[in-house]
């Protein structure tokens, strides 16, 4: 009883440190530019393709996740730059599409380039399974859970200490008045989108082992991303990782109790819940109108 | 000449906001800018500081010329504004509202400027960790303004210090504005309340409808018949 709810919640908690990830690029992207970026999943597909496929043809795993990591940040920079900048007084539903379009066209470019089929990627540190109180772990859940640590917590303090991270704050508090301190809210922009890539790649890399990696990958991990960073409270950083685990765990738990058909109904009952009953989410204060 | 504004003109869409307008401030100079609601003195500043573009005419600022450039470099150059309504990072805390008013000053030690601007307002010090949005609005205006000193500007462009203030408080920043001006600061003040800053300005301009009808001394403009009856209420 006991080892079957621990087991759920295990396997809930790594694929919901993932969603986790994707939260918060939503939630990165939001603030900077009120852009909801629908490519965000790709992000995530880019890392975990690229890292599969680089480490098959001999390139040393640490050097595929950083060029995954690159490739996807400059993908990110481009669809800022090309796609969404150039729409700046656009309303939020035409940007909202215009995201939905560029990741079709990414969707369709890593088709050409890597092919339909399923790329695996070894886990990191083997597969024999962890024994924790009857229930059993992968070692690459590890792998994804500690990442992701890392990465919030490295995120939690770029925002909270350094400069940069703080001006981006404060373009998205006031754009106006960041323009007047000197902030280039343009880059501002790219950093963002280059940031909330950067989130989504490591994430497709460390979660391919377990997933495998393939060119589609990135729509439900996007989607489950989004349900993180909406009932987190959208542009709401701690929020939408909170989101993740709960969005991933309670999949885990709907999978294991109800049925495993029922996985991705969870989250978009979530999302229709919040959209519903709290648009703003569990902790944002704002509405998700553009400003 | 520090600034100079030649034959500038400004749209929003089809309203014509700033007609042809020419200014000038020399170095060390407190120039005032009256006129009434929607006259266009704010528009005249955001062009000045890029962040509304100019349809047509020449910003030259110490010499070159910034009309096309870029926001965050005029403020760079040391063209730095308050703006109205105070426009303060409202979530973030006082201190770092601060520390973001040297954002474009990469060397340098804002720390020193940071206590240099305690001493001169201790109500920042006492408020230092506090959000900046729940500050009171003259605390907040002292916010606004601070933030601005550290950019350390070479022309600071205030707009409308005073609105929305008890009188009290509009005898500080006044105060504040004075004392910038004598350490050597060169100051643009817009205003609607014309007699203060007027009283204040070594210059001062008038401005109607988007265009500048008058300009002269600041005492000459304060008993100027025109200026009197429009904006004094004499
Ligand atoms: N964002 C905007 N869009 C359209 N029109 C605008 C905008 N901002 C200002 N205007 C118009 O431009 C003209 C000049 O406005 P501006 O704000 O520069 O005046 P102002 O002198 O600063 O007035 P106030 O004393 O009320 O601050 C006004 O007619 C105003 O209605
Ligand atoms: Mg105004």
């Amino acid at each position: 009883m006991f080892a079957e709810l621990l087991q759920y919640l295990l396997s809930g908690l790594t694929i919901g440190a993932i969603y986790a990830l994707a939260g918060l690029g939503f939630s990165i992207i939001y603030n900077a530019s009120h852009v909801i970026n629908f490519a965000q999943g790709e992000f995530i597909m880019i890392g975990g393709m690229a890292s599969a496929t680089l480490t098959a043809s001999g390139v040393p795993l640490p050097l595929a996740i950083m060029i995954g990591c690159g490739g996807a940040m400059l993908v990110g920079v481009l669809v800022a730059k090309f796609a969404v900048e150039r729409a700046r007084n656009a309303s939020t539903v035409t940007l909202i599409i215009i995201t939905i379009g560029a990741s079709i066209f990414l969707r369709g470019i890593a088709e050409l380039v890597w092919g339909k089929d399923f790329k695996r990627l070894d886990a990191f540190s083997g597969e024999t399974p962890i024994q924790i109180l009857g229930a059993s772990m992968q070692p690459q859940s590890l792998w994804v859970v500690g990442t992701a640590g890392v990465l919030i917590v490295a995120i939690g303090l770029f925002f909270a200490r350094t400069l940069t991270g703080k001006a981006i704050l404060a373009t998205s508090h006031n754009r106006l008045a960041a323009q007047l301190v000197g902030i280039d809210v343009k880059r501002v922009v790219l950093a963002s989108f280059a940031l909330s890539a950067a989130l989504g790649a490591i994430g497709g890399a460390v979660v391919a082992p377990i997933t495998f990696s393939y060119t589609e990958m990135g729509i439900m991990l996007g989607l489950k991303g989004f349900t993180a960073a909406v009932l987190g409270g959208l542009g709401h950083g701690p929020g939408a990782v909170a989101g993740g685990l709960i969005v991933g765990i309670a999949e885990a738990l709907g999978a294991g109790y109800i049925s495993s058909a029922y996985k991705d109904a969870v989250a978009f009952v979530i999302i229709l819940a919040v959209l519903l009953f709290m648009p703003n989410g569990l902790f944002g204060k704002r509405g998700t109108e553009r400003v | 000449m520090l600034l100079e504004i030649e034959g500038l003109n400004s749209h929003y869409g089809r309203i014509h906001a700033l007609k042809s307008a020419s200014l000038t401030v020399r170095e060390g100079e407190l120039v005032a800018l009256v006129g009434a609601n929607g006259a266009g003195k704010t528009t005249l500043l955001r062009t000045l500081s890029g962040v509304h573009p100019a349809s047509s005419g020449r910003i030259t600022f110490d010499g070159c010329d910034i009309t096309r450039m870029k926001a965050s470099r005029r403020v760079a150059e040391g063209v730095v504004q308050v703006p109205e309504g105070r426009q303060l990072f409202g979530p973030q805390s006082v201190e770092d509202n601060l520390r973001l008013g040297a954002y474009r000053r990469g060397s340098g030690k804002p720390d020193d400027d940071i206590d240099r601007l305690y001493e001169m307002f201790p109500v920042l010090k006492v408020k230092r960790d506090q959000p900046a949005g729940t500050l009171s609005g003259g605390q907040q205006q002292i916010v606004a303004l601070g933030r601005a000193l550290m950019a350390k500007p070479r022309l600071l462009l205030l707009d409308e210090p005073s609105m929305g203030l008890a009188p009290l408080l509009v005898a500080e920043i006044f105060d504040a504005v004075q004392r910038l001006k004598r350490e050597g600061t060169t100051i643009l003040l817009v205003e609607q309340n014309a007699h203060a800053a007027l009283a204040i300005a070594d210059r001062g301009y008038v401005i109607e409808t988007g265009e500048i009808v008058l300009s002269d001394s600041g005492a000459a403009l304060l008993s100027n018949e025109r200026v009197r009856q429009a904006y004094l209420g004499l």
